[in-house]
C-alpha cells in the first residue's frame, strides 16, 4: 500500500475510536508526538517528586508524614508506567532520562516553583493536581492505547491526591490565625502558575491542530483551564480563601468565570530556564542518575554473573549449561 | 514495670521513625526508579510500625496517668500524650533509637548494608515478640513481621548484588561495613527495660551472626573480626547526628504549637 493509503487507514481508525497500539502502522509525526508528549509526562512525575520531597522530612505529624510520603511514591509510580508507555514507541528510558538530564526534553514548569511552607503541600494537591487531572481525564480516551490505559490508573490515584490536598488545606483553614494566613498564601502563590499548566493560548500553541486531529488531544488548552476556573472559584469558597485574581467574575453570557490575564512573561521565563528551580531541580536529578551509575553497572554486572554457569558447577550431559554453550 | 514497657516501646517506636525519616531522604533520589519506590516503601512501612508501636505507648501512659492520680507518670509535662507529641515533642536525650538507625545514609551501599543489617536483627526480635505475653504487642509484631521479611529479602538481595557486582561495587561494601559495623553491638547489648522486658537478645545475635555471614559469603565480603562496638542510643546517648534529625522533624510542631495539622 502506499504512504497515502496507510494514512487514510490510520485516520480512519482515529476518527472511529479505534485505539492505535504499538506495533500499528503510524505517522512518523504521530509517533514523535507521543514519544514527546508522554516523555514529557513521565519527566513531569519524576520531577515533581522533588518540590514535595521537600516536605517529607519536616511533615507536621506523622499522618501527615505517612500520606506525603505515599503520594510522592504514587509519582514515581506514574513515571514507571508512563517511560514504559512511552517506550512501547520505541525509545529507551535511558534515551528519555539522558534527555532530561540534557534538557533537550522538557517537563512541567509548574515543579520549577519553591515549596516554601508547609501548606504548599496542599496547595499543590488542590490546585496543582487539580489542573493536572483535567488534562489527564481527558487523556484516558486518548488515541493511543498504552497512553491512554496508563492513564486511567494514574487518574484513579491523581483524584485521591486531589482530595488529600483539598482536606489538608480545610484543616488549615480551620486553624490558628497562623495557618490560615499559610493557606492563604500559598493559595496566592500557586493559583497563577497553576493556570499556566494548561500551556500557552490556543491561538499561540503550535501543536495544538494536529494533536486534536488525531485526537490526543481532545480539549484545547483554553477550554481546560476555563474548566479549572470555574472548578476552584467553587471550591475555595468552602475553604473561606481568596483567589488572587480582582478579575474573576461570573459571565452569564458565557456561563463561565472571566479571569484576569497570566503573565506570559513569566510563563515562557519558566520554560526557558529561568524560573526559581529550574537549575536545582535538573542538578537535583542529575546527581542523582550520576551517583547511582556504579549501582545500576553493579547490578547488570551482577546479574550477568548469575546468567553464566559457574565453572565449577555440575554439568548436564543432556542440556542445561552444556546445550546453552 | 509499667516504665519499663513504655520506655521499651518507645525505643521501638523511635528506632523504626529514625530510621524511616533516614530513608525517606532518598524518595525521589533514588539510583534508577524501581528501587527509589522500594526505599520508600520500606521508609512508608517503618513510619507506620513506628506510628503502632508510639500509639501504644501513648495509651499506656495516657491510662497510668488516669490511675497514678497524685504520683508521677512517666513522661510529665506532655500534655495530651499522643503518636504525635510523643514524636514530636521529646528531646535528644529522651529518644531511645539504636545509633546504627541515626547515621546519615552515605552512599546506596551503606544505606542497603544499614537496612540489611537492621531488617535481619527486627525480623529475628519480631519472631519473638509475636510470641510475647502483651497481647497488643504480640499483635503489632505480627503484623510488622510480614513487612519485615520483604525488607530483609530486598536489603540482602541487594548486599549479594553489590558486594559480588563489579569491583567498584565491592570496594563500595567494604567502606560500608567499616562505617557501620562498630554499631552493629548496640542492638544486642540489652538495656534494662530490654531485660526487664524479657527480650532475650543473646538468642537473636547468635541467628543474626549467622545470616549475616551466610549474606557476606555469597556476596564475597569479609566479616569484620571482633571489634570495639559503640553504645549509647538506647539510653539516650546519640551521636551529634540526632540533634539535627530531630530539629526538622520537629519543626512543625515547635514552631507552631497546640495547632491541629
Amino acid at each position: 500500500m502506499p504512504v497515502q493509503d496507510f494514512e487514510e487507514l490510520f485516520q480512519y481508525k482515529i476518527d472511529q475510536e479505534t485505539k492505535i497500539e504499538p506495533k500499528d502502522w503510524m505517522p512518523d509525526a504521530y509517533r514523535k508526538t507521543n514519544i514527546r508528549q508522554i516523555s514529557q509526562h513521565a519527566h513531569s512525575e519524576i520531577v515533581g517528586m522533588l518540590p514535595e520531597g521537600n516536605w517529607i522530612s519536616r511533615a507536621p505529624s506523622l499522618k501527615r508524614k505517612a500520606i506525603l510520603m505515599a503520594k510522592v511514591q504514587d509519582e514515581a509510580g506514574h513515571g514507571l508506567y508512563l517511560y514504559c508507555a512511552a517506550e512501547t514507541l520505541g525509545m529507551s528510558r535511558e534515551q528519555m532520562i539522558d534527555d532530561l538530564h540534557s534538557g533537550k526534553a522538557k517537563y512541567s514548569s509548574i515543579f520549577n516553583y519553591p515549596t516554601l511552607t508547609w501548606a504548599d503541600m496542599g496547595a499543590i494537591g488542590w490546585l496543582v493536581d487539580g489542573a493536572a487531572i483535567l488534562n489527564q481525564v481527558m487523556l484516558c480516551r486518548t488515541s493511543y492505547g498504552p497512553y491512554a490505559r496508563a492513564m486511567v490508573r494514574i487518574c484513579k490515584e491523581e483524584s485521591f491526591h486531589q482530595r488529600q490536598g483539598f482536606e489538608s488545606l480545610l484543616v488549615l483553614s480551620k486553624g490558628t490565625a497562623e495557618q490560615k494566613a499559610m493557606c492563604q498564601d500559598a493559595i496566592n502563590r500557586w493559583w497563577w502558575p497553576s493556570l499556566m499548566m494548561f500551556g500557552p493560548k490556543d491561538s499561540e500553541s503550535t501543536n495544538s491542530d494536529q494533536s486534536m486531529k488525531w485526537k490526543i488531544k481532545r480539549k484545547t488548552n483554553d477550554e481546560l483551564r476555563q474548566q479549572f476556573v470555574d472548578m476552584a472559584v467553587e471550591q475555595v469558597k468552602l475553604l473561606g480563601m481568596t483567589l488572587p485574581d480582582p478579575h474573576l467574575k461570573w459571565n452569564a453570557e458565557r456561563g463561565h468565570y472571566d479571569f484576569g490575564e497570566i503573565d506570559w512573561n513569566e510563563f515562557w521565563n519558566v520554560v526557558k530556564g529561568n524560573g526559581p528551580c529550574n537549575k536545582q531541580r535538573l542538578a537535583a536529578r542529575r546527581k542523582a542518575h550520576e551517583e547511582g551509575k556504579w549501582v545500576r553497572e553493579a547490578a547488570a554486572a551482577h546479574a550477568e554473573k548469575r546468567k553464566k554457569p559457574h565453572p565449577d558447577s555440575y554439568r548436564d550431559p543432556k542440556g542445561g549449561a552444556l546445550a546453552a554453550a | 514495670m509499667q516504665n519499663n514497657q513504655t520506655d521499651y516501646l518507645l525505643h521501638l517506636a523511635d528506632t523504626t521513625l529514625i530510621l524511616s525519616q533516614r530513608n525517606s531522604e532518598w524518595c525521589g533520589h533514588g539510583p534508577i526508579l524501581e528501587q527509589d519506590i522500594a526505599i520508600t516503601n520500606i521508609s512508608l512501612d517503618l513510619l507506620g510500625q513506628s506510628r503502632n508501636f508510639y500509639q501504644y505507648a501513648a495509651q499506656l501512659i495516657t491510662d497510668s496517668k488516669k490511675e497514678s492520680g497524685a504520683k508521677t507518670p512517666p513522661l510529665e509535662g506532655l500534655g495530651e500524650v499522643t503518636e504525635d507529641s510523643l514524636a514530636y515533642l521529646r528531646t535528644e536525650r529522651e529518644f531511645k533509637n539504636l545509633l546504627l538507625v541515626e547515621l546519615q545514609n552515605g552512599d546506596w551501599g551503606q544505606t542497603i548494608l544499614r537496612q540489611f543489617f537492621f531488617s535481619q536483627f527486627q525480623y529475628l526480635l519480631f519472631q519473638q515478640l509475636q510470641q510475647s505475653n502483651d497481647a497488643q504487642l504480640a499483635a503489632i509484631a505480627a503484623k510488622a513481621i510480614k513487612e519485615t521479611t520483604y525488607h530483609l529479602r530486598w536489603s540482602s538481595e541487594w548486599v549479594v548484588r553489590l558486594g559480588d557486582g563489579t569491583d567498584e561495587s565491592h570496594q563500595h561494601m567494604l567502606h560500608a561495613i567499616d562505617e557501620l559495623w562498630r554499631y552493629t553491638g548496640e542492638l544486642f547489648e540489652a538495656a534494662e527495660y530490654e531485660t526487664a522486658m524479657g527480650i532475650d537478645l543473646a538468642a537473636v545475635k547468635q541467628i543474626w551472626t549467622e545470616k549475616v555471614t551466610a549474606v557476606f559469603d555469597e556476596a564475597t565480603l569479609p566479616v569484620p573480626e571482633n571489634s570495639f562496638m559503640q553504645p549509647g542510643g538506647k539510653k539516650g546517648v546519640h551521636t551529634e547526628q540526632l540533634g539535627y534529625i530531630l530539629t526538622e522533624l520537629q519543626y512543625m510542631q515547635r514552631t507552631y504549637p497546640n495547632s491541629n495539622w
